[in-house]
């Protein structure tokens, strides 16, 4: 049953043909299983109850939460050991808002260790495996709730996304995920990881549930100086299939597979696919254009985001000392406290990252880094303000292929696929709407394609996505695990 | 050896009021029960954000206006990141690259010669958290973090404790003037960081500079600053000046001596960086403005008014510019043609004495400047005497009632001279006896005649007249 979308559980259950309870204990049955499977979760909610069926949309509906937000009385780890005991007193703002219109939680998903990682598998509680094939990574941070929506055991789950941790898993398990505009979800209550990057978000099967979703969680939030007022926007009306006359633009330095002279088949397939895709745009009256970029400015992202993301986390994690939240240590003065929680408590790929945030945020490297950093971004973000000027939005294949093996994991970036794999990281740079929905697959492995515009034009990105969705036989499909 | 200047430069935190704190929606209040005002934010609880109190930002810039400073065309903070016990988020909002005020300049009192004191910065960020030590452990409270802190950096430009503790006083003026802060020592209210150095008197160098944290009274900063000058300068003398190094010591109030903490050379890199959860937002002329205008007169020029303008001594002036609240109603009183001199000696002498006797607040007290005036006009036209003028003060006061309310015939002064001569005349027949004893030189018995007239009178004659009367009946 919860492998259907949203609107149609809503119709089942205001016909009563099925019950709240129903789906809730679907959900938590579903959870065991794909927990035994594949990892997915840090929770499972199982004294989760029934909640009455309104004209929400989403009442009555369970759904599942990314374990860096915070939720009262449910254990929130954000997959950190620093955290595994920690059971907030307070519930995030957009959890929040779902409550309040009558979802229901069944559980908590894993992420990689405070959403710093882009593989699922640097989670406390193990890596997250692929429901279509569990040799194969999430892809992360949000691998949980991927993994959990696309296994059908809710129709959507909460992600967030710092570079693409909610774009990215999404692509490699089949489904959509999207990030809205910079504010206007409130991130209070989310664990903070790179502030002016960290966007909330959501993980559906169709667009319509990712905008119907949305609408819920929006909204001007007094805990949240940086949430603005988007009562004018409406994204599930806003779906209306017409796209005529919208331009989209696509970078020449990332899809033009001659740029890739040791190209493997996965990429070849991924980039011949996606124009494949861009044509049936064209059949919607969409007017698609290449754009050329300076290769200096593409080939920055990924820099620019390390220096960023990890100075602003090693700051934001700094409240994590054990002394108010978190095992406390037994050691003798409050510094080794400190020093004993944060050494035992970090995975090694998290001090990484802590210890470039801290080299690049020193008075003698900052201007050469950290200030450095924040200028090529802001010329990145100019450069992508000026196209949406011209072009409504900016289309691209998500990462280089489908899903990586888990063994070949380990961080590793492949210098000549680089701006394939980290072009999304933009979209936080700019805080712009961007969103993933799958467009077919290689090798039985689904794939995704990238819709990213201009701020404060979710309406206008998600119509084109929607629009796209339907002309392609992925919309509200499950992961079943391939034949090996 | 030359003789030794010093300077001294003064680091000074003031706690702002404000119903709640300066990020979180805690109420900002001194409790003595520990962490009773908390919000979330306040304990750094995973997934808070900072959300900017606008009363503290509008009180920082009434300080950086009323300080001459240059305000900033944006407001946005900065993170000072460091590891402390007492610090929950591990870095505190405060301002480093865009403070709320740069570049100030005012003058002060010192001696009763006014000197000028540049004002480097004023910044507005968040308080820690304190921390109480025991034998084997220490507790944390965490009502103090995020109170709105204000921090005033002043120039090297002092030459004595002296300076220094006087910029200190005239600073807690002005925030109790300008209402952002009750300023208040013993609360922990104002807390000031010390810098000495001392140099050759004709140096155009300065020398090294020692810096003293947290010194938290006046007292305290002023015997800091002539420890430190002695000590430096006996070293000095004694050719040791090379021992004097670039470091943090502390006030120590027991032993009055600065003690060593730690050198210069450990300073923590604090990697400041701009706060990304508060927005950039612009301060518009029009709220530069708006705040102007709430900004009173500041004691200083009040009392140069009063002095220059009104005659007053400096003493009385300095009295009356003391509390705002007392200036005010001295400058209602000017306002309503009270003549200045016997205002201010009303306030001075019955007014301050009633207010601290009863401890209650001028604010409050139903003699107002109005019916000051009342009550003066009596004394003047000679209706009452000051005695009953005193009386009646007093009884305005408590009874919560008009001057004219007690001036009646009962009561009022007797004056006229064909009457109390009749009763002089009465009461001098009847004691022929001292009037012969008077006569014989026991002068000093005139004031028995004037008590005999008084307690006939209960109290009403008009004493200049009945003086005047009985010296030339006793001729």
């Amino acid at each position: 049953m919860l492998d259907k979308s949203i609107t149609e559980l809503h119709e089942l259950l205001k016909e009563k043909k099925v019950t709240s309870t129903e789906l809730v204990q679907e959900s938590l049955k579903k959870s065991h299983e794909i927990n035994n499977k594949y990892n997915a979760f840090v929770t499972i909610c199982d004294d989760a109850t029934e909640k009455e069926v309104t004209d929400s949309f989403v009442s009555g509906i369970p759904f599942g939460v990314k374990d860096n937000y915070s939720t009262k009385d449910v254990l929130s780890t954000g997959s950190s050991n620093t955290l595994k005991n920690y059971v907030p007193f307070y519930t995030a703002t957009v959890v929040q808002k779902l409550f309040n219109a009558g979802a229901i939680m069944t559980n908590k998903t894993a992420l990689d260790e405070f959403g710093m990682g882009g593989t699922g598998t640097t989670c406390h509680t193990g890596p997250v495996l692929n429901p279509w094939d569990k040799t194969r990574m999430c892809a992360g941070s949000s691998a949980g709730s991927a993994c959990a929506v696309a296994s059908g055991v809710y129709p959507f789950a909460l992600g967030s996304d710092t570079g693409d941790s909610i774009r990215k898993p999404a692509a490699f398990c089949g489904i959509v995920g999207y990030k809205p505009t910079y504010g206007m979800l409130s991130r209070y209550g989310l664990f903070p990881f790179a502030s002016s990057l960290d966007h909330c978000g959501v993980l559906t099967r169709s667009v319509l549930d990712a905008a119907i979703v949305t609408d819920i969680m929006k909204g001007i939030d007094k805990h949240d100086m940086t949430s603005w007022d988007s009562s004018n926007i409406h994204l599930q009306a806003a779906l209306t299939g017409n796209i005529t006359g919208k331009k989209l633009f696509y970078i020449k330095e990332i899809c033009d597979i001659n740029r890739y002279p040791n190209a493997n088949n996965e990429l070849k397939e991924h980039l011949k696919n996606f124009f494949k895709t861009l044509e049936l745009l064209k059949e919607k009256g969409a007017i698609i254009e290449e754009v050329s970029i300076d290769e200096k400015l593409l080939n920055a992202i990924a820099s620019v985001y390390v220096v960023i993301s990890c100075a602003e986390a090693t700051s934001n994690m700094s409240n994590l000392t054990g002394i108010i939240f978190g095992p406390r240590s037994d050691a003798k003065n409050v510094y080794e406290m400190m020093k004993e929680h944060r050494t035992l408590g970090f995975s090694p790929l998290i001090k990484r990252r802590f210890v470039i945030g801290s080299y690049v945020l020193q008075k003698e490297n900052q201007e050469r880094y950290f200030k450095n950093a924040q200028r090529v971004r802001r010329l990145i973000v100019d450069k992508m303000k000026e196209l949406f000027q011209e072009y409504d939005a900016l289309i691209l294949p998500v990462s280089s292929g489908p899903a990586k093996k888990l063994d070949e994991d380990k961080d590793v970036i492949d210098a000549s696929t680089n701006v394939l794999e980290e072009h999304l990281q933009i979209g936080n740079f700019g805080g712009f709407p961007s969103i993933t929905i799958p467009n077919g697959f290689i090798d039985d492995l689904p794939v995704g394609i990238n819709i990213t515009g201009n701020c404060y034009d979710d309406e206008n990105i998600l119509n084109i996505a929607y629009t796209l969705e339907s002309m392609m036989p992925y919309k509200g499909q499950i992961a079943k695990e391939r034949k090996l | 050896m030359k003789k030794q200047i010093a300077t001294i430069g003064l680091e000074m935190h003031c706690e702002f009021k404000s119903n709640s704190k300066v990020f979180s929606s805690a109420k900002n209040t001194y409790s003595e029960t520990p962490n009773s005002s908390i919000a979330p934010l306040d304990m750094a609880f995973p997934g808070t954000l900072p959300v900017v109190n606008k009363k503290c930002v509008e009180d920082a810039l009434k300080v950086s206006i009323a300080l001459n400073c240059t305000q900033p065309k944006y407001m946005f903070f900065d993170r000072k990141n460091y590891y402390y016990p007492d610090l929950p988020k591990g870095y505190q909002i405060t301002q480093m690259t865009n403070p709320v005020g740069i570049n100030g300049k005012i003058d002060i009192e010192v001696n009763g010669k006014l000197i000028p004191v540049y004002i480097h910065d004023v910044h507005l960020e968040e308080d820690s958290a304190s921390l109480d030590h025991f034998f084997d452990t220490s507790n944390i409270d965490y009502n103090r973090s995020g109170v709105p802190l204000f921090e005033l950096v002043t120039e090297p430009c002092f030459h004595s404790a002296e300076e220094a503790g006087a910029f200190i006083e005239h600073m807690i003026r002005v925030y109790r003037y300008l209402g952002v802060s009750d300023a208040d020592t013993k609360k922990g209210q104002i807390r000031c960081d010390v810098n000495v150095s001392i140099a050759d008197e004709d140096s155009e160098e300065l020398g090294t500079k020692v810096e003293m944290k947290n010194v938290n009274s006046i007292g305290g900063v002023i015997g800091a600053i002539n420890y430190e000058i002695e000590r430096q300068t006996k070293l000095k003398e004694e050719g040791r000046y090379s021992e004097v190094e670039q470091e943090t010591r502390r006030w120590d109030e027991e032993t009055a001596s600065t003690i060593r903490m730690r050198s210069k050379v450990d300073a923590i890199d604090y990697k400041y960086f701009v706060e990304p959860n508060i927005p950039k937002y612009k301060i518009s002329e029009e709220w530069i403005e708006e705040i102007k205008t709430n900004i009173p007169r500041l004691h200083l020029e009040r009392k140069q008014d009063y002095v220059n303008n009104y005659g007053l001594s400096s003493y009385d002036a300095e009295i009356l510019v003391k509390e705002k609240a007392i200036a005010d109603y001295f400058e209602e009183c000017l306002s309503l043609h009270i003549d200045a001199k016997s205002a201010a000696n009303w306030i001075i002498t019955q007014i301050l004495g009633y207010i601290n006797k009863n401890n209650s607040n001028i604010n409050e007290l139903y003699l107002t400047p109005k019916r000051l005036k009342d009550l003066i006009a009596e004394l003047d036209k000679g209706t009452i005497s000051s005695k009953q003028a005193r009386e009646i003060f007093i009884k305005v006061i408590e009874e919560k009632k008009e001057v004219r309310d007690f001036i009646s015939k009962d009561n009022a002064q007797l004056s006229d001279k064909e009457e109390l001569t009749k009763i002089i005349d009465e009461i001098l027949a009847n004691n022929q006896s001292q009037i012969e004893e008077y006569k014989n030189g026991r002068t000093n018995i005139f004031d028995y005649f004037v008590g005999l007239v008084m307690k006939q009178t209960r109290g009403k004659a008009n004493p200049v007249l009945t003086k005047e009367i009985l010296t030339e009946k006793l001729k």
